[in-house]
């Protein structure tokens, strides 16, 4: 059985590492990955990855020879660059819910110059673009093969 | 429930749904069971921010990750192109992209073209009014006059092509290269009781608006409105074999999973190219120690794929980005034969717009294009919204050793031995990627893309499943006759994408319904000598 929660250890590290992952920008005004909100969505939503993200985690505490949230700012960011390097598919998996909760923040997602919202109901536009550039095609002779019956 | 029907039904996805409505106005008692349930739109990913998620998660592609209750796994760790699906009332079609071109007349014929593979029991102009049919079912969009194609008539405009389409469609003419809109099935007017298409940016984990022609929305609500019955949450075990040898019914567990017996005069198999040789393999019998309709031995075997390769880059300019249904364009310069290639038969090149911005920080920041850290939010800043994709869909073609057989250890939660893939894509097929690789860098050049990526195999593209239980008139080479009856059983049909003799190099579903709609045509046809 899994067990959904992750010890306050492993919380401590990770929030560090998303962090790292996604820091807050004053430039775009948004915040980092480890924003109080956002770090609550990532953690919410581990559910059926949260074994992989334990055994990202437990790598990470192993390259940083005990609590990566511990150390030092600078020795973070190599112990972090070497995480990304050899983690592999759970850390490619911890990225993952990192971003994908990130990139759903209302804040963020207005940075970007979107919507906040779910594409439904309201949808997008989409302009018809140029259909003259259709003519040479249009031009050209059928070029199917004929098959025989 | 120890009743006995007239038709019995195994899947309800595309060609079921098909098969089911056609034989409708025979008012016979049709049953059709399906393992999974109803969806509902209001629970699709895009009525909510977390939609990219869900993508990993209830709306993944492969059911070895979706892991919902009327899922089966599947082991393809021997393949390196993994099995995608859907198993719910409408099937396959409630997860599929709507890419909706034919089949050529060329690739029903390909051993008297090109000396490969075998030519089909049917072809294109018998099966042109069930793909005109079709179209009117499924409702298509699309513009008639692709000089590509015979000439035919999509129900509704296509889709626009708005600036990821016009990039490419210059790209294209500045090659001399063909483009066409693609036929796709998304409604872009109402039809039928179907909203029109407003871009929400994903097709593929189900349309919340309904504009995509999945077939619980189209053919679906006709079929039951004329008299057939569908049973959810129902699981085909086997299908049991009378001491005739005819096929007498199905044992199945209902959706409190007690096991079930229905009697039935005729029955159609529609699980798709993975589970019809997984139903039959399972169905084992002293008269059919192999499996059912396997005296030719080539149930599961012929499998094939359409391997799939993404060649994606960055342009300068603003494309769609997340807005508009992944589909636009098609271009099919390299379709035909080529006599200065190194391989025969060829591939369709199938454009997408651009992808949800979760989903493309996670893809960029996979490729090494976004960095972890300071540089982020610029490098992430500089992609977004500026990709362009050329899907190419190669035609594989079949080979015996690429085969669906049953994993002696894996079950589905019903105990049920689940389906095992041996897959190796063939030579003919490497070298086909590998010009094909190369053509997409050339338009990805010629587009003045930047940071081009090639994806080859995309690992989860098992989305076409066909070529397991081939139709043909050899018995001995053969599963099922050019009407989709097996050969061995002549109460037993099949009209998925198993009877495919031969893949054709583009998305298979259009073809597989008009097959299904021809087989149910036959059926009517010949109602008083069936089974001679
Ligand atoms: C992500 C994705 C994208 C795709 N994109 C495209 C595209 O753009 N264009 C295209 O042409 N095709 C596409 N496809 C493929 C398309 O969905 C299939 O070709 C088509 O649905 C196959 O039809 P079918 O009737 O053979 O099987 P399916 O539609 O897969 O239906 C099979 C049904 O049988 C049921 N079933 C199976 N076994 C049992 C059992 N033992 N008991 C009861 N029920 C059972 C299943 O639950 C399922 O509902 C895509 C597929 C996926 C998954």
């Amino acid at each position: 059985m899994t067990d959904q929660t992750l010890t306050p250890a492993e919380i401590a590290d990770f929030h560090c590492l998303a962090g790292i992952v996604v820091p807050a920008s004053t430039r775009y005004k948004v915040p980092g990955a480890d924003d109080d909100a956002i770090f609550a969505d990532i953690l919410n939503s581990l559910e059926r990855d949260t074994d992989p993200v334990r055994v990202a985690l437990a790598l990470l505490r192993t390259h940083a020879g005990g609590s990566f949230a511990a150390l030092s700012p600078a020795r973070r960011a190599e112990v972090a660059a070497k995480l990304r390097a050899d983690g592999g598919t759970p850390v490619a998996v911890l990225t993952r819910n990192v971003l994908l909760c990130y990139y759903r923040d209302p804040r963020v997602m207005v940075s970007l110059g979107l919507e906040a919202r779910p594409p439904f109901p309201k949808g997008h536009v989409v302009d018809q673009g140029d259909w003259s550039l259709l003519d040479p095609v249009r031009a050209r002779p059928p070029f199917w093969r004929p098959a025989p019956r | 429930m120890n009743d006995k029907v007239d038709v019995l039904i195994v899947g309800s996805g595309a060609s079921g749904a098909a098969v089911a409505w056609s034989l409708a106005d025979t008012k016979m008692r049709i049953v059709c069971l399906e393992q999974g349930d109803w969806m509902k739109q209001s629970d699709y990913p895009t009525n909510g921010t977390d939609y990219d998620s869900r993508l990993f998660r209830d709306f993944a592609t492969s059911p070895n990750i979706r892991k919902r209750p009327s899922d089966y796994p599947i082991n393809d760790d021997a393949s390196p192109i993994k099995v995608v699906n859907f198993n719910a009332v409408g099937g396959s079609t409630v997860m599929y992209t709507a890419h909706y071109p034919r089949l050529h007349p060329s690739d029903f014929r390909v051993r008297s073209l090109d000396g490969v593979a075998d030519d089909w029991p049917i072809d294109y102009q018998t099966l042109d009014p069930f793909f005109a049919e079709n179209d009117r079912m499924m409702g298509t969009s699309g513009l008639a006059g692709d000089p590509a194609y015979p000439p035919h008539q999509p129900t509704m405009p296509p889709l626009p092509l708005g600036r990821s389409g016009t990039k490419i469609a210059q790209t294209m003419n500045k090659l001399g290269w063909h483009w066409w809109p693609s036929d796709t099935a998304l409604a872009t007017t109402e039809y039928e009781g179907r909203a029109p298409c407003i871009n929400l940016g994903h097709c593929t984990p189900a349309c919340a608006q309904g504009a995509k022609a999945s077939t619980d929305i189209t053919y679906w609500p006709a079929a039951i409105r004329a008299g057939v019955e569908l049973r959810t949450n129902c699981r085909v075990r086997e299908i049991s074999v009378g001491p005739d040898g005819m096929a007498n019914g199905v044992i199945y567990y209902d959706a409190n999973d007690v096991e079930q017996f229905l009697g039935a005069e005729v029955v159609i198999l529609a699980c798709n190219g993975v589970g019809t040789p997984r139903l039959l393999l399972n169905s084992v019998s002293g008269k059919f120690p192999s499996g059912l309709a396997n005296s030719s031995g080539l149930v599961g075997k012929n499998l094939m794929f359409h391997p799939w390769s993404h060649i994606y880059g960055y342009v300068d300019e603003p494309m769609d980005g997340h807005r508009g249904p992944p589909l636009c364009i098609w271009s099919q310069e390299f379709y035909e034969t080529g006599k200065d290639r190194d391989f025969v038969r060829g591939f369709n090149f199938q454009f997408n717009r651009g992808m949800p911005v979760a989903t493309e920080a996670v893809n960029t920041e996979a490729a090494g294009l976004v960095p972890w850290g300071d540089g982020h939010h610029d490098a992430f800043r500089a992609l977004m919204g500026h990709r362009l994709t050329v899907g190419v869909c190669t035609e594989d073609l079949p080979e015996e050793h690429n085969r669906v057989t049953l994993d002696p250890v894996l079950k589905d939660r019903h105990g049920i031995p689940a389906p095992k893939i041996d897959y190796t894509i063939g030579d003919n097929t490497n070298r086909m990627l590998d010009f094909a690789v190369a053509r997409a860098r050339e338009i990805m050049d010629a587009a003045g893309a930047r940071h081009v990526g090639v994806i080859r195999p995309l690992p989860l593209s098992g989305w076409h499943l066909l070529g397991t239980a081939r139709m043909g008139h050899d018995p001995e080479r053969s599963v099922v006759n050019g009407w989709g009856r097996s050969h061995d059983v002549k109460n037993l049909f099949i009209v998925d994408g198993s009877v495919f003799v031969t893949s054709g190099g583009v998305n298979p579903t259009s073809t597989i319904q008009a097959v299904a709609l021809y087989i149910a045509d036959k059926i009517k046809q010949r109602l008083a000598t069936l089974f001679d």
